[in-house]
């Protein structure tokens, strides 16, 4: 702060000095000049932003409209390939079908799951807190790869699979259900297993913000008031943690929307059918089975829009205060 | 906010809480209880039928097996392991160090295009990098830098939560502070380094936790920028053991591999979560 007012002095002295009007540009050209050593902080990160994001979301869309093997040179193509996503790709189609159904059930309710959970432990004294926050958020650290061993083990189809087991043993079914090869049961099965490691970092930030409520916003309730806990919850808590849930929601678009390596472990590539095939599987088959990076990307730039065109709503939602 | 116990009456709301938090707990835990017992049975129980849930005879076995003897093919398995730690580890510190320099100006200083690019990063939050991976597959293999320790780090230094996270954080720390080093005579750059880095420390944890997990996690990296064996990182090692989707082979030496795998994200996880918290509380997002 001081740097700058310091700063300042010199500058405002330099404007009256010169003639009545300095062009914008000018004057914008010597703020930056001023901030120099804030703008050398920033460079590591501006530089690296730069080359593996900014730059890349322009390739993508640049190479959406060519055709590209890798092997020759990029081949413009216009929009062949939206044409031939949207219109021959039926295993695209099915697809964006699979991502939606799994978005619409695991966003929604991975996230309501989140922030109920959260607020239950914030009802509990701070010593006991640790244990249940270790219980819900260690799922969604571990890796969808290493819990395949599990996962696999659980849903496998012959009659020594964990659940088959104790479903026959149980008389709920008679010959060992094929959870993992059936068409019905795949998406379910996918969604489960996320809805297992969903508690992220969403539910960590719900948690914080339920621990910093300010107390004397629950006395004035209660002066205002407000008898049940549930009223509580939603003219008071709710309010009071509206950024985290902006936070969170946020976040939950993106993981919901980009479900792959728990498909993959679980189902393959391609899975039976296709009937646990993602956008996500779907980019990764043509980039880096098929090589087709132009038509990968034009997949890649439809699922980006998706994702900022549903957190836009999101924004629109949640964000007005 | 007050307990739900109040005074010494049996309160049932809140044996009621306690009861479903400790059994939907309990029952969140449970596939991770069932790799801990199988990575420690022994051949007889692994393929025991009917299948039993815990191990009765545990054994270093299948440890043992995955440390000297499997080693997929050709590279022992122990390069695979100090392969992910040396990739985590330059994630973890590099990102650290780039996103705190990163985050000080955003937060603390007065300049031009600060709004600008603090918006350019919420709105890098909102989609995965996920979507960007075959033009930086190009960027890389074009720069020549396959294979290397540097197409698994760089691409995943810059991460948006990180910067998002620390400036947030530096937002709350009062400026008086950063001004009494000031008029003391300090540079920015030691502001920056005996200032904030001690009081950023929360953030710090925070932020090294979640890229610690990304990084460790993420199979990705060594399957698309690397095609030597010996460069390639532990998810992906496990997926070979594995031998992909569908197929059952060498259970007790794949939950072993699991095992080891995902037993330093809880750890460091159980270190850092005050730190979590308390950064966790300046998260939110405003439009």
């Amino acid at each position: 702060m001081s740097a700058n007012t310091e700063a300042a002095v010199p500058a405002t002295s330099a404007m009256q000095a010169s003639p009545v009007r300095q062009g914008r540009m000018v004057r914008l050209w010597a703020d930056v000049k001023r901030n120099k050593v804030s703008y050398l902080f920033l460079a590591p990160f501006l530089l690296l932003f730069t080359f593996f994001t900014i730059i890349p979301i322009f390739m993508s869309v640049g190479l959406s409209f060519t055709y590209y093997n890798i092997l020759e040179a990029p081949k413009f193509i216009g929009l062949s390939n939206y044409k031939l996503l949207f219109v021959d790709d039926d295993i695209f189609l099915k697809a964006i079908g699979i991502t939606l159904k799994f978005a619409f059930i695991t966003g929604p309710l991975g996230y309501a799951m989140a922030f109920l959970l959260a607020w239950l432990i914030s009802q509990i004294p701070v010593k006991y807190r640790f244990f249940y926050t270790l219980c819900f958020y260690t799922p969604s650290i571990t890796s969808a790869v290493a819990m395949s061993v599990v996962w696999l083990y659980l849903f496998a189809g012959d009659r020594k699979g964990l659940l088959n087991y104790y479903a026959m043993k149980l008389g709920l079914i008679d010959e060992p259900y094929l959870f993992l090869q059936n068409v019905d049961s795949i998406v379910p099965v996918i969604i489960i297993v996320s809805l297992w490691m969903s508690m992220g970092v969403g539910f960590l930030a719900f948690l914080a913000g339920l621990q910093n409520v300010p107390k004397d916003l629950y006395e004035a309730g209660a002066i205002d008031g407000i008898r049940y806990r549930w009223q509580e919850l939603i003219y008071i808590t709710v309010p009071a943690v509206k950024p985290q849930l902006l936070f969170g929601a946020v976040l939950q678009v993106v993981s919901s929307l980009t479900v792959f390596d728990v498909s993959i472990q679980l189902v393959g590539l391609p899975s039976p059918l296709y009937a646990g095939h993602t956008i996500l599987t779907h980019l990764y088959d043509y980039a880096f089975i098929k090589f087709e990076m132009g038509y990968a990307s034009a997949i890649a730039v439809v699922l980006f829009a998706m994702m900022i065109g549903l957190n836009r709503v999101i924004f629109k939602l949640l964000g007005r205060d | 906010m007050e307990g739900i116990v109040k005074g010494r009456r049996i309160d049932w709301s809140s044996i009621v809480l306690y009861v479903f938090l400790t059994g939907f707990g309990l029952v969140m835990l449970l596939p991770l209880v069932y790799m801990a017992t199988t990575a420690m049975k022994p051949i007889s129980e692994l393929f025991l039928f009917p299948p039993r849930f815990f191990v009765r005879n545990p054994t270093w076995m299948n440890f043992r097996d995955l440390l000297l003897i499997t080693g997929t093919s050709f590279v022992p398995f122990s390069r695979y392991i100090f392969n992910s730690i040396v990739i985590s580890g330059s994630i973890v510190i590099g990102g650290v160090l780039i996103s705190a320099m990163a985050a000080y100006p955003l937060a603390k200083h007065q300049m031009p295009f600060r709004q600008f690019i603090f918006n350019m990063i919420v709105l890098a939050l909102m989609f995965s990098p996920i979507v960007l991976q075959i033009p930086q597959y190009l960027l890389i293999s074009r720069s020549g830098l396959m294979n290397t320790y540097f197409a698994l780090v760089l691409p995943y230094l810059a991460a948006p939560v990180g910067m998002f996270l620390m400036t947030q954080f530096l937002r709350q720390i009062p400026d008086a502070l950063l001004e009494a080093s000031r008029i003391d005579g300090a540079s920015e750059w030691q502001v920056f380094w005996r200032v904030i880095m001690p009081m950023l420390k929360p953030a710090i944890a925070t932020f090294a936790l979640f890229s610690f997990i990304q990084a460790w996690n993420d199979p990705y990296p060594s399957q698309v920028y690397t095609t030597q064996e010996d460069m390639k990182a532990l998810p992906l090692a496990i997926q070979t053991i594995s031998g992909g989707a569908g197929v059952i082979a060498r259970v007790g030496t794949l939950a072993a591999a699991s095992f080891l795998m995902i037993v330093p994200t809880i750890v460091v996880f159980i270190i850092t979560q005050r730190m979590v918290l308390q950064t966790m509380a300046h998260s939110g997002l405003k439009e």
